[in-house]
């Protein structure tokens, strides 16, 4: 009976999982060939993969990257790589470097741009990234003036007037605001700051500009161009619009009835034609309603346009927020005895914002792919009018391929870093209590 | 003691506008729409006295006028003897013929992409990743120019499809061919497609202000409803029967006859047949030429939009609950009755709004075709005939008034549909 030898006393060792049910295999039987469609994806995939390749990959690597025309650049390639071998020619991207950039911006004050980026960074940190000290915001409240400053020069009284002027605006609002509330403080604020700005202000600055000589060399906005034309139509749009997006979009929540139907005018109007008929109303159309004689800075025009245009997206965006808040935010806000502007600054918009934050993200993405259409108002943007320009160089006569990619990586950069930051921003507001 | 629900004793005093609640609306009413009027009057006048100091005045005349410029591409015929009117007409109807075409083209292949993207195969739902990224990233007109220079650097000159009597002594082929069994040629001008042509034409008839409608077309359009009408009629019967008897009756060759038998008779009697491109000395002839600059924008419009759309779709599926699914599995329902009664109703609701707001932003982006000089209404209208005339202000006026019908009758059309969806709530 004790001889049971049959049985086994210990446990056999496991036996190895079966080759297709482990590692690699595993994984491209399961992502890969799951089913006969699958399969015929994924060949096909893998084809046009390899076609895409095997088509781009000589030209991208036969690059050429020191040569000063495009006919040196194919003798160096046809040298190198035979007679037969195409290549890209890199190097009207390095001889023109600085016009896709900087466009026709004098070369001795190349600084002045510098410092004015390196500043979009520092007034930038603070809004980004709140692990940052507070009062830094008060230098990126003032970095617009001091970068119109650096990068159109002049004397430097005029923009410490535009800033005496909003410094009135502050201090009389602040001190009138308990006592007469928001709206009526806000308009006698701006009014007393507009009659600052068109009395008073261009005498004090003569008289400040005879006393103390602080200016810089002036620079026409027929020289501003390529990418810091971009940036300087994209940052400010983006920055203006969103506070006037945020109003038009409270506009037309608005229970008064002609205050609303005025945003709902604007919204529409402004939602319903392309952008490029907006921009040919800035070129072309503007002089006519202005007063006889008035003729400001077109890249100002464009802006104001452009703002308006995004302002427009970016309203319907939040309006998008609003809705989405429940009914019962807007009444414990009312229970709390909060009125109309502390319910939105504290309860309402923080909410609103949260819920529209990748709308706003891919109206600018959108804002700022749209700088480009200001090639067609004769503005040396870096995808037309740079590039054309470069074109008509005979020396880089047929380049197109280079500057379209150089182009297309740099705006790919910017739009899918903001895309991406927008992911990270709603990570980290994400306040999920279900 | 007076109570807080007291009413005021006093009466009305000026400061009530202000601080009283119910009278602070109106007043802040009032005030900006006398600043708005304030404001509008300012631009009018500046207006008047704009065009007064020019020697210009303000009116639409110039429109009936000869326009005297050629164009490419047009729908309905036109010479340069016609009006500016007549042009604009041409430019909205291209505008309007690449956009809804653009539509079309971007809304089957976003779906595809936003289904693709979702997929298990992990190679795939790379590859279409790195195609939206790629396609929503870079500004639109980068597209169109890149498509525009693709089309007339790249492929062959018209000559190169030519096959001389000397090369084919020679024994050489020549050094670009057509695609399709020799039917379609892309050449650096335009894409030479055969083009539908009938031996006994009925002819055409003028519908009044020179719009000839073909009676070809008119016969076949009306041969293929009737057809589709009886075919629709000949399955409400057969379903009839089979509810009644049991039996369904054999449906499938006299669908097939009802659908293709009228329309084949019909060609066969208007003797129809394709018009294939044939190389002459220069250039083909024969057949039907579209414009690259056509072709480059449907296509770019067409890529860039569909990541767009595909991303929207994406966002619809991944919008329903997976219970869903489950949930209709579990009322036995098939595979192709849930998709069709339960995802597809609760996915369209979140898919169609964003859908629509992307075919007007197509629309609008068209205007990007002074890019590659197709002809619509802003190079029409608001191209050669503001530049032939200097009449900027109404041509411009005139230009955002057709784009805002456009895009409001979409959009109201979209507000229609959104009530009408609608979940119920409090």
């Amino acid at each position: 009976m004790s001889d049971t030898s049959f049985v086994r006393t210990e446990m056999l060792a496991p036996r190895p999982a079966p080759v297709s049910q482990v590692g690699a295999i595993k994984w491209m039987r399961e992502n890969l060939f799951s089913g006969p469609l699958n399969t015929a994806l994924t060949v096909f995939g893998l084809l046009a993969t390899v076609w895409l390749v095997q088509a781009a990959a000589p030209w991208l690597l036969h690059g050429v990257w020191n040569a000063n025309s495009l006919t040196e650049c194919r003798a160096i390639i046809a040298e190198r790589w035979g007679p037969e071998a195409t290549g890209a020619c890199w190097a009207v991207i390095r001889v023109r470097w600085n016009q896709f950039l900087f466009g026709f911006y004098p070369v001795d004050q190349y600084w002045r741009l510098f410092v004015t980026f390196a500043g979009l960074f520092l007034a930038l940190a603070p809004v980004l990234f709140d692990a940052l000290p507070r009062k830094l915001i008060w230098g990126t409240l003032l970095y617009p003036l001091a970068a119109f400053w650096l990068l159109w020069g002049g004397p430097i009284w005029g923009p410490v007037s535009v800033l005496a002027g909003f410094a009135i605006l502050g201090l009389l609002f602040t001190a009138l605001a308990p006592k007469l509330g928001v709206p009526v403080s806000a308009g006698i604020g701006l009014v007393v700051a507009a009659l600052f700005w068109l009395y008073a202000a261009a005498p004090i600055e003569a008289a400040l500009q005879s006393a103390l000589p602080l200016a810089l060399p002036e620079v026409d906005s027929d020289q501003f161009g390529g990418f810091l034309l971009a940036l300087v139509i994209g940052v400010t749009a983006i920055v203006v619009s969103l506070p006037l997006g945020i109003l038009l979009a409270l506009g037309r929540q608005s229970d008064m009835l002609i205050v609303k139907s005025l945003s709902v005018g604007i919204i529409e109007f402004v939602r319903g034609v392309p952008l490029i008929t907006l921009l040919f109303t800035a070129s072309l159309l503007l002089q006519y309603f202005l007063p006889p004689g008035t003729n400001f800075d077109l890249i100002l025009r464009v802006v104001i346009l452009v703002t308006l245009f995004a302002a427009a997206y970016i309203a319907e965006v939040i309006r998008g927020g609003l809705a989405a808040l429940p009914r019962g935010q807007y009444e414990a806000a009312d229970a709390l005895g909060l009125d109309y502007w502390q319910a939105q600054r504290l309860i309402i918009m923080p909410q609103a914002l949260k819920i529209s934050i990748p709308g706003i993200v891919s109206s600018f993405i959108g804002l700022f792919k749209d700088t480009t259409l200001v090639a067609f108002v004769g503005l040396f943007d870096p995808l037309k009018g740079i590039s054309n320009v470069v074109r008509s160089d005979m020396a880089w006569k047929g380049t197109y391929w280079e500057p379209y990619i150089f182009v297309a990586l740099i705006f790919f950069l910017f739009n899918f870093s903001m895309s991406r930051y927008s992911m990270y921003l709603e990570r980290k507001l994400k306040r999920d209590h279900r | 003691m007076a109570l807080a629900s007291d009413p005021p004793k006093a009466g009305f005093r000026l400061s009530m506008l202000i601080y009283d609640t119910r009278f602070r609306s109106i007043t802040i009413q009032i005030v900006v729409l006398l600043l708005f009027l304030a404001g509008l009057v300012w631009l009018l006048n500046n207006a008047y006295v704009n065009l007064e100091a020019k020697g210009k005045d303000f009116n639409f005349s110039f429109l009936w006028t000869r326009a005297g410029y050629d164009l490419a591409q047009t729908l309905i015929p036109y010479s340069n003897d016609d009006t500016h009117f007549r042009a604009l007409i041409e430019g909205l109807l291209n505008t309007l013929l690449v956009s809804v075409l653009g539509c079309i083209l971007a809304t089957i292949l976003g779906t595809i992409i936003g289904v693709l993207r979702l997929s298990q195969n992990w190679l795939v739902a790379r590859i279409m990743t790195v195609y939206v990224e790629t396609f929503r990233n870079i500004p639109l007109l980068l597209w169109i120019l890149l498509m525009g220079t693709i089309l007339a650097e790249t492929r062959p000159v018209p000559k190169d499809f030519r096959l001389t009597e000397a090369m084919k002594a020679a024994g050489e082929e020549p050094k670009a061919s057509m695609w399709f069994f020799d039917s379609v040629a892309v050449t650096n001008r335009g894409t030479n497609l055969p083009a539908p042509a009938f031996d006994h034409s009925l002819g055409v008839v003028d519908l009044g202000w020179n719009l000839p409608v073909s009676l070809n077309a008119l016969a076949i359009l009306a041969v293929m409803s009737a057809s589709f009408w009886g075919w629709r009629r000949f399955m409400a019967r057969a379903k009839a029967v089979q509810e009644a008897t049991g039996t369904r009756p054999t449906t499938w060759w006299p669908s097939l006859l009802i659908l293709f038998a009228p329309i084949s008779a019909l060609l066969y009697g208007l003797g129809f047949h394709l018009d294939y491109p044939q190389i002459t000395k220069f250039d083909f002839t024969g057949g039907f030429q579209m414009l690259h600059s056509f072709t480059a924008l449907l296509i770019a419009l067409t890529l860039y939009t569909a990541a767009f759309i595909a991303e929207i779709v994406r966002a619809g599926i991944q919008a329903i609950s997976r219970g869903q699914t489950e949930a209709a599995y579990a009322l036995g329902l098939r595979p192709g009755r849930t998709m069709s009664l339960v995802i597809l109703p609760q996915a369209l609701r979140v898919i169609v709004p964003p859908l629509i707001s992307q075919f007007l932003n197509l629309t609008k982006n068209s205007s990007l075709a002074i890019a590659v000089s197709y002809m619509d209404l802003r190079g029409t209208l608001g191209g050669i005939t503001l530049n032939q005339t200097g009449r900027e202000l109404e041509c411009m006026l005139l230009m955002m008034l057709i784009y805002l019908t456009i895009s409001l009758t979409i959009s109201s059309l979209m507000n229609l549909y959104n009530k009408s969806i609608k979940l119920k709530e409090r």
